[in-house]
């Protein structure tokens, strides 16, 4: 089995051919492309020197010790990886590190208040039992700040009903549409049901599109 | 004294309070930390390598390029890598040989200063086969069925009482019927890792798991690298997510400690989801034939259930999907019996209720269909046949609440009875039940116990908490146990060197967990009680080990039920099936955490969902592997495909289980719900389906086909 960044695998031929060798980019042997970056993470800036082939979300796990955002496909399919870049929900797996020069990046670590209160949303997680291995739940908390920004700038989903399309001010958050807005993020536990009370809760509450590293930038 | 012998007062008790989780606040923050999480000094990065063959033999392994790669530590396969100890599990003697039993088979390993040298050296890897012919494809009549033993729990594979093909024959209404269930797979959030460090110079080992048990994971691993089970720590704090896949150690783990012993640095090996599906189980394909036969009050004559599925080259796996069948309903003459072929395909085991969920879907379609023959409520069908003993046994039930459940169900849902299906424009309307059981297992357990001079408590038990809730529910059953305030216990798991616990498998955890802390804390109680003055400095301690009563062989049957309703539409322009509601009404004796409860009962019925609707997999026939292998190809449900759930209980009293009274909760919210799903679509479109998920395609076809049940063609 390979995995989706291969090029196309070789069909493998009875017999045992072995393949052709593997590619190397020209001029450089594979892996030696190095690059700088700074990024402000939660705040602080981040002067960072890393292989070219680093996503944000190792960046994050691996180079930083944040390891709040979760990889669980590495391949943009479950948003466990979800993080704010500039203020806008990305999957943090999807994105390379050395495209990201001079980005603002919140992780879950970077949502509480500098002093620790906890940010309305993870309050209101903990409060309707909205996770149980708690795997997907960095990722459902950073979506759900980006959600609500979307929805309180007035962005519409796909289940937005027709006459509010075309009515401006914020996105009304019912159940279905909290559901639709979060459905980049998968919880194998099954605690959507939950997530959606949760976050139609801290919804009501204005600071919950603010984050504890808006405080510090 | 036995601590043991009667069940807890519970009325004023913190056990049955709704304690918000104890590491709620870790979670949510981002502090909890995984397997791969663990930022050791000088840490490598493991990556291993599939084979591309379903069968056949690595002839050659060519390293060159690999290791030419910039911080490459090294490329282990079959030819080199060491020699591993005997274990019981064929499928972590990792590369042992040059045979490649499935596709996906792990033929070598990368370790690498970087994730991303990792991968890239194991993606450089050239490895030659010697390819055979390969069959992964599970049918009736395959030549290679045989009737094994035994299915997975330990159950005869073959049971059989009176003559039921006479029966049958001879039974005035007749449902003859044969079901699919595709293979499925866990797919839990984190991925299978492991973080393992070798110390050379102190000789042992310590390994982060991402796993369901670290008592089990240590003696493995000291078997296979014949190590004393005193120089090995394995460490599982927090785990995200199992749901049967990290039940016993996966390949993944062996790799990393390999991998560390190899190069003397700590590291990670966290397995591309890509990889799980062929190394670390599924829940088997499950081909069902099932026959009722009733009086026309209903009364079932005679019961058949007959399960055909496969398992792999290396290891017998049998998904017990006959024996739910064995609990439920009593039919004087009965068969239940499982064949079982070895194919090429990737080991099977275990995913959420194995053997009740496929089963129960086939039985409670049946029934369902047996309803219809007869033209009988489905509800009503079930009361009439339900059992005042296990049928297979015999023996009495220690408690049995099915039919309050489906009372109680019926009457918080609305249940609509035989009335027609509504249509709502394009859409079809429709409503369904199921039963569901899910047996009462116990495993020996030890605690520790010990209070501190300064008023405080620590209890000890090698649990694991992979999302049930554990530690909240264990410190409940503790501070209930010493009569303290919660907020005065603190509660250790998830450390191989604290007392031996079982697995968080089988619902069997908080029982099996919960009677060993609820036995130390008594014992303790006692022996605080015997004390006068203030504490010595070093505190009291008290341990118990319930080997003893957990091995007791009970006179009582004893299971859990429950009762699933959907309400469902089929959209007749798109095929898409929808559900509206679910609601599940549970009899698992006594509720010790609502708050986690609920969360674990919805979240089966989230995945109940998934299978009904989504979940489905397929072993490709021509390269031999699973086709659905990401979460883009397999799909779980998402949020937008969940409406409003809700679960409720009966409160249970039954003295024979344990202690706390309590039944295990992990897996029975699952067990009915693909039924009731299917059973309600085939009330709103007329249509029986009987192959699973239940996808726009199929839907659509057979709207486009004539009805086929009564009721569709009266409506
Ligand atoms: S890890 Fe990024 S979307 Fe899954
Ligand atoms: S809480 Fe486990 S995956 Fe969402």
């Amino acid at each position: 089995m390979a995995h989706a960044t291969d090029p196309p695998a070789p069909r493998p031929a009875h017999g045992g051919d072995p393949g052709p060798a593997p590619r190397t980019p020209q001029g450089t042997a594979a892996g030696q492309a190095r690059s700088r970056v700074t990024l402000r993470v939660n705040g602080a800036p981040h002067d960072l020197d890393l292989d070219n082939r680093v996503t944000l979300l190792d960046a994050l796990r691996e180079h930083l010790d944040l390891t709040g955002a979760k990889k669980g496909c590495d391949h943009g399919q479950c948003g466990a990886c979800t993080v704010l870049v500039d203020g806008r929900r990305a999957n943090s797996c999807l994105l390379l590190t050395v495209a990201l020069d001079g980005c603002e990046i919140t992780t879950v670590e970077g949502l509480a208040a500098p002093d620790g209160a906890l940010h309305p949303l993870q309050r209101s997680f903990i409060e309707h039992d909205a996770f149980q291995c708690g795997y997907c739940t960095p990722g459902q908390l950073c979506s759900a700040v980006g959600a609500l920004r979307e929805a309180a700038a007035g962005h519409p989903s796909h289940v937005t009903a027709a006459p509010a399309l075309s009515a401006s001010g914020p996105a009304v958050l019912t159940a279905e549409e909290i559901s639709e807005r979060l459905s980049g993020n998968l919880c194998r536990c099954g605690a959507y049901p939950a997530i959606v009370r949760a976050v139609a809760e801290a919804g009501t509450d204005t600071a919950a599109t603010t984050t504890g590293a808006d405080v510090i930038a | 004294m036995s601590p043991t012998s009667t069940t807890l007062d519970t009325t004023t008790s913190v056990l049955g309070a709704p304690v918000p989780r104890r590491e709620g606040r870790e979670k949510v923050t981002g502090a909890a930390r995984y397997a791969a999480e663990q930022h050791l000094p000088r840490r490598a990065h493991a990556w291993p390598v599939p084979a591309t063959v379903a069968r056949g033999r690595v002839t050659a392994v060519d390293t060159a390029a690999a290791l030419a790669l910039p911080g490459v530590l090294g490329v282990l396969t079959p030819y080199d890598a060491p020699r591993l100890g005997p274990s019981d599990d064929p499928t972590l003697q990792l590369l042992q040989d040059l045979r490649v039993p499935h596709r996906g088979w792990y033929v070598a390993l990368a370790i690498a200063d970087t994730l991303e040298q990792a991968r890239a050296a194991a993606d450089a890897v050239r490895v030659t086969y010697e390819a055979e012919p390969h069959d992964v494809t599970l049918r009736e009549g395959h030549p290679g069925l045989y009737t094994p033993e035994q299915a997975n729990g330990g159950y005869p594979a073959h049971r059989e009482q009176g003559d039921p093909d006479a029966a049958f024959a001879a039974a005035p209404v007749r449902v003859d019927v044969v079901y699919s269930v595709p293979p499925l797979h866990n797919h839990a959030m984190e991925p299978h890792a492991a973080t393992a460090d070798w110390d050379a110079g102190s000789g042992h080992l310590t390994v982060y798991d991402s796993c369901q048990g670290t008592t089990v994971v240590r003696s493995v691993l000291a078997g296979l690298f014949e190590l004393p089970e005193d120089r090995i720590t394995v460490l599982s704090e927090h785990v995200g997510g199992g749901f049967g896949s990290k039940g016993t150690p996966r390949p993944h783990v062996v790799l990393a400690v390999m991998a560390t012993r190899h190069c003397g640095r700590p590291v990670t090996l966290a397995l591309p989801r890509q990889h799980m599906a062929a190394v670390v189980g599924h829940r088997a394909p499950t081909l069902h034939h099932v026959r009722l036969g009733a009086r026309p009050d209903g009364t079932l004559t005679s019961l058949t259930h007959e399960v055909t599925t496969h398992t792999s080259q290396i290891r017998e796996f049998v998904e017990q999907a006959a024996v739910p069948a064995r609990v439920m309903y009593a039919a004087p003459d009965n068969r239940t019996t499982h064949r079982v072929t070895a194919l090429d395909v990737p080991t099977p085991s275990w995913m959420r209720a194995p053997g009740e969920t496929p089963g129960m879907y086939a039985l409670e379609s049946a029934m369902d269909e047996l309803a219809d023959a007869l033209g009988m409520d489905p509800v009503e069908l079930r009361v009439r046949n339900d059992a005042a003993t296990e049928p297979d046994s015999g023996r009495p039930f220690s408690s049995r609440h099915l039919v309050e459940c489906l009372r109680d169900g019926a009457r918080r849902f609305g249940w609509p009875g035989r009335r027609p299906p509504r249509h709502e424009g394009p859409l079809l309307i429709g409503a369904g039940v199921a039963a569901a059981t899910y047996p009462v297992y116990i495993a020996p357990a030890g605690a520790r116990a010990h209070a501190r001079p300064d008023g405080s408590y620590l209890v000890e038990v090698n649990a694991t908490d992979i999302g049930t809730g554990a530690r909240t529910v264990l410190s409940q059953i503790a501070a209930d146990a010493l009569g303290v305030p919660l907020d005065s216990v603190s509660v250790a798991i998830g450390n191989s060197s604290l007392p031996a616990g079982p697995v968080a498998g089988g619902s069997t955890g908080t029982a099996s967990w919960g009677w060993a802390v609820h036995d130390a804390c008594s014992a303790l109680t006692d022996r605080l009680a015997g004390h006068h003055g203030p504490l010595p400095a070093a505190g009291l301690s008290a341990s118990a080990d319930t080997t003893q009563s957990a091995k007791q062989k009970s006179p009582y049957a004893r299971h859990a039920f429950g009762a699933h309703f959907a309400e469902v539409q089929a959209d007749t322009v798109t095929g898409e099936v929808r559900v509206r509601r679910l609601l599940g009404v549970f009899a698992a004796g006594h509720i010790l955490n609502p708050r986690t409860a609920r969360s674990q009962l919805v979240g089966g019925m989230v995945m109940g969902l998934g299978m009904a609707l989504t979940e489905h997999s397929a072993l490709d026939p021509a390269f031999g592997d699973f086709a659905e292998r990401d979460l883009a190809a397999y799909h779980v449900p998402a949020n937008a495909d969940v409406p409003a759930i809700e679960a409720h209980w009966i409160d249970e009293h039954d003295k024979h289980l344990n202690p706390m009274g309590s039944k295990g909760i992990g897996e029975i919210g699952i067990v009915g719900t693909a039924a009731a799903i299917g059973n309600a679509v085939c009330q709103a479109t007329g249509r029986r389906f009987r192959e699973l998920p239940l996808t726009p395609d199929r839907v659509l076809a057979a709207l486009e086909g004539e009805p086929t049940t009564a009721a569709g063609a009266a409506g």
